[in-house]
């Protein structure tokens, strides 16, 4: 593979890795299993399918301590999310029900598929967006304690069947706001259907989903539809959104990771619209499930990784890590071969630096549903698969699911990034060995001490907590953001760090990968670098900041300047 | 009145000259038209290659290895066109694992050097498409899957190659074989959803798609590896069609068979019935000398 820049060495190889990951879920109290949302049962054959999603995990510092706390959706009537506060002390307490982010899946309000944390009325504390199959809820964070209700007032309250929702600041006016992305279409309520015709319309180039929706913050805690103005109202059955500047015009674009359909980019045009642009990224259409951004290569740009689903003998569609080219050919390249491209059924993924050498890992969650080892359901999707769109949009002809697995019992993959030299899945090598359902995956230093936690929401299964302990002769430097003209959580804020001919590009995400959000702060790998030549962040608001000689092997806050 | 009869008697005249002026076309053509069209189609419409650089690989590798093969086992250069609509299908119908080009030069090589190799009385008895993916997928289901795209299931798109692919299977003079196999799969599998207690459509949604296009207009009409005789090759085409349903039953009962019988069930069907079939008849042929 070809870069603009010089071949990136990475220290580590597939037989020293340069960290372990140690499930430490039990030992930090978090016992939060997710479970599967039950529907009408006029599609009680492909109910399995249609319930396969809801594990969300989502971080944030709710109450401004200081430590990452952790927030996880579940999916059925009566179950409750959960809002683990971080003790400091590596062990986390459930405080969701007094919080009053709870029990958010009632009969009529619809069941949670997830969570997105932003200071949507900048008052320094981290709100909440939890999009369901059902109703939009936005609580604003009270006191850190608590949260109240204010969907109603805020203009929010709509039915959307959707799965991913992401923060950011689209007119850049200092204050945030929430694309929410849509499944099922809205006039669909998956209790009580008036029809079965609810599925995708093609296998490969689905356009029949919900309509995705952009609200604009408009101050005083109201919002306001703009989709329509905007031009971001995709169809696509939209799984999972991300936003940056991906072709360094100042302004936040949208990227767009959409099941049975192409990915889709929609670049910001000075925060008046939108343009769907192709970007290279028409030539395959497969079934995106999670979009997550990273500098791959250290080119000190916004790489994109998207996750699809491949089977052994039945389908390759092949991940994708699409390389930005943006500034360039206005293209993204799609450079995903061996080990990177196969994942399985893969969902959630993040880059994060988890042997702090440099140079990014990723970690992917997989498998879709795990049931009857012996019953597999491909045979039956491959079937129905070839079917012509009317047939296929149809859940009553779907064969019926049964006890089948469908790509279950999958492991994690946690890919070694050597640089030129590709790849590696090091998942068995340090300890992520798990075979549940993931969903949704999330990366945090949840102990302050230099080292990127895993945290991910399994479907219909436990949640787990994978500690880092990356190699103690590398160094570090993370940095914890404060908006000040920008939206005050700084989502959509990039920090490039120089450090000798280590060079690395990244963004404070308000939503990222699958139904999941990673820490606010931003953490940087420096290998055996001892200092760090400088550090730039572009604030969100256009201000651009230059740190010279940051210190390492600790975080540093930063506001933003006024002027 | 009769201006308008005597145009339309002019255009039904010109289509019947047209017809009988393609009769002189070699058949070859007419396929590679065919698998162009599909693959342009597929192509225009959907970006279903995923890139080109495999498709220039199975094209040169099969023309490449027709090319070298014909001269060392004929002396001369045949006609590469059997080699071309080889190098089209399987780019249209191997999908790798990873973005891999490997199985297309692999592909390539079996499918063609299977022509020169896995012979019968100087005939062929797979069709090298067929052999080269049935190959590949019994072989390296971990790296090889086959096609997944469906053209959008698109009614649209596949009337068009349905009606293109009738036509000329007419005029190459091979469209009992393939209405044969459609009427039979249509009979077989609807009877097989009916005795398993299992809803009827899903069982014959699998006839629509591009996989059983270039099954029913490529593999099962070749003209190289069908049986000679009109009767035997309806007959040949029945038997391909009761194997494939005796795969899906037990793929519906869930026996362990290799993936690639789940995952390809008409091309299995095809590499079990065909050879088989064109020994017999080889075999029959020269007795009768």
């Amino acid at each position: 593979m070809r870069l603009d820049r010089g071949p990136m060495r990475a220290s580590s190889d597939a037989a020293h890795p340069g960290f372990v990951l140690r499930d430490a879920t039990a030992a930090a109290g978090i016992h939060f299993v997710h479970h599967r949302p039950t529907f009408d049962p006029k599609i009680a054959g492909v109910e399995p399918h249609v319930a396969a999603v809801g594990a969300s995990v989502s971080v944030t510092d709710f109450d401004g301590d200081g430590w990452p706390d952790l927030y996880f959706t579940d999916s059925r009537f009566g179950e409750p999310n959960a809002l683990y506060r971080n003790r400091g002390d590596g062990t986390f307490e459930d405080v969701a029900a007094a919080a009053g982010v709870a029990n958010l899946n009632r009969p009529g309000e619809g069941v949670s598929m997830g969570g997105v944390w932003g200071d949507f009325d900048n008052d320094g504390r981290e709100d909440l967006l939890v999009y369901r199959y059902g109703y939009l809820s936005l609580f604003r964070n009270v006191d850190g304690k608590h949260f109240q209700d204010v969907t109603e007032q805020a203009g929010l309250r709509r039915w959307m069947n959707s799965n991913g929702a992401i923060w950011l600041d689209y007119d850049r006016d200092g204050l945030l706001d929430l694309y929410v992305t849509a499944y099922f279409r809205s006039d669909i309520d998956l209790w009580h259907l008036t029809t079965t015709r609810i599925m995708h319309n093609s296998f490969e180039f689905a356009t029949n989903g919900g309509k995705n929706a952009l609200f604009h913050n408009l101050g005083g805690g109201k919002f306001e539809d703009v989709t329509d103005e905007a031009g971001v109202g995709s169809t696509r059955w939209t799984l999972a959104a991300s936003s940056a500047d991906f072709n360094g015009d100042g302004w936040p674009d949208i990227y767009l990771a959409n099941d049975y359909g192409p990915e889709e980019l929609y670049l910001n045009d000075h925060g008046r619209r939108f343009t769907l642009t192709t970007a290279g990224l028409e030539s395959e259409s497969k079934s995106g499930m999670s979009v997550t951004l990273g500098d791959a290569f250290n080119r000190g740009r916004l790489d994109a990784f998207v996750t699809n689903i491949s089977e052994r003998g039945y389908i390759f569609q092949n991940n994708n890590l699409r390389v930005n080219e943006m500034a360039g050919s206005h293209r993204f390249r799609n450079v995903a071969e061996g080990a990177i491209a196969d994942a399985g059924w893969a969902w959630g993924a993040q880059f994060g630096d988890l042997n702090n050498d440099g140079a990014n890992e990723l970690f992917v969650a997989n498998g879709f549903i795990s049931a009857n080892r012996n019953r597999s359901y491909w045979y039956a999707m491959s079937k129905i698969a070839g079917a012509n769109g009317r047939l296929f949009e149809d859940a009553a002809t779907w064969p019926a699911f049964g006890d089948a697995s469908l790509s279950g019992y999958e492991p994690s993959r946690v890919y070694l990034n050597r640089g030129v030299a590709g790849w590696v899945d090091v998942a068995k090598k340090v300890g992520a060995n798990d075979l549940y359902d993931g969903r949704a995956v999330a990366l945090a230093d949840l102990s302050n001490r230099g080292a990127v936690d895993v945290i991910v929401a399994n479907q219909n299964q436990p949640a787990v907590l994978y500690r880092d302990f990356p190699d103690s002769a590398n160094h570090w430097i993370a940095f914890k953001l404060i908006g000040t003209r920008s939206n005050r959580s700084a989502i959509g804020a990039e920090v490039l760090i120089e450090a000798g001919d280590l060079k690395q590009r990244r963004v404070i995400d308000g939503g990222s990968g699958f139904a999941s959000q990673n820490d606010r702060r931003l953490h940087f790998g420096l290998g055996n670098h001892e200092w760090v030549d400088r550090a730039v962040i572009q604030w969100p608001s256009g201000t651009q900041q230059v740190i010279a000689r940051p210190q390492i092997d600790q975080l540093i806050t930063i506001t933003e300047p006024e002027r | 009145m009769a201006d308008a009869s005597r145009t339309t008697v002019a255009e039904g005249n010109a289509l019947s000259r047209a017809w009988q002026r393609s009769s002189k076309i070699d058949p070859r053509y007419l396929i590679a038209f065919l698998i162009t069209l599909v693959l342009v189609a597929a192509q225009l419409r959907y970006h279903m290659l995923g890139s080109y650089d495999r498709l220039v690989l199975a094209l040169v590798v099969c023309t490449g290895t027709e090319a070298v093969l014909s001269w060392f086992d004929r002396g001369k250069f045949v006609n590469l066109l059997s080699a071309y609509i080889s190098g089209i299908s399987l780019t249209l119908l191997t999908k790798p694992q990873g973005g891999a080009l490997w199985p297309f030069a692999l592909g390539g090589f079996l499918a063609i050097s299977s022509k020169y190799v896995l012979k019968y009385h100087e005939n062929h008895l797979w069709n090298p498409t067929n052999f080269a993916i049935s190959a590949l997928l019994l072989a390296a289901p971990d790296k090889v899957s086959v096609l997944s795209h469906q053209f959008g299931n698109d009614v649209t798109t596949n009337l068009v190659i349905w009606i293109f692919g009738l036509i000329i299977a007419a005029r190459v003079g091979v469209l009992h074989i393939t209405l044969t196999y459609v009427l039979s799969f249509l009979i077989l599998n609807g009877g097989r959803a009916l005795a398993l207690g299992q809803p009827l459509l899903p069982e014959i949604a699998p006839i629509t798609g591009p996989m059983y296009q270039l099954f029913v207009f490529f593999m099962i009409t070749d003209p190289r590896t069908v049986v000679r005789g009109r009767r035997r090759q309806i007959v040949v085409a029945i038997l391909i069609a009761i194997m494939e349903m005796l795969i899906r039953f037990a793929s519906d009962q869930g026996w362990p068979l290799p993936t690639a019988f789940n995952a390809a069930p008409a091309f299995l069907a095809l590499a079990i019935v065909g050879p088989i079939a064109k020994w017999l008849d080889l075999r029959r042929l020269a007795a009768r000398k």
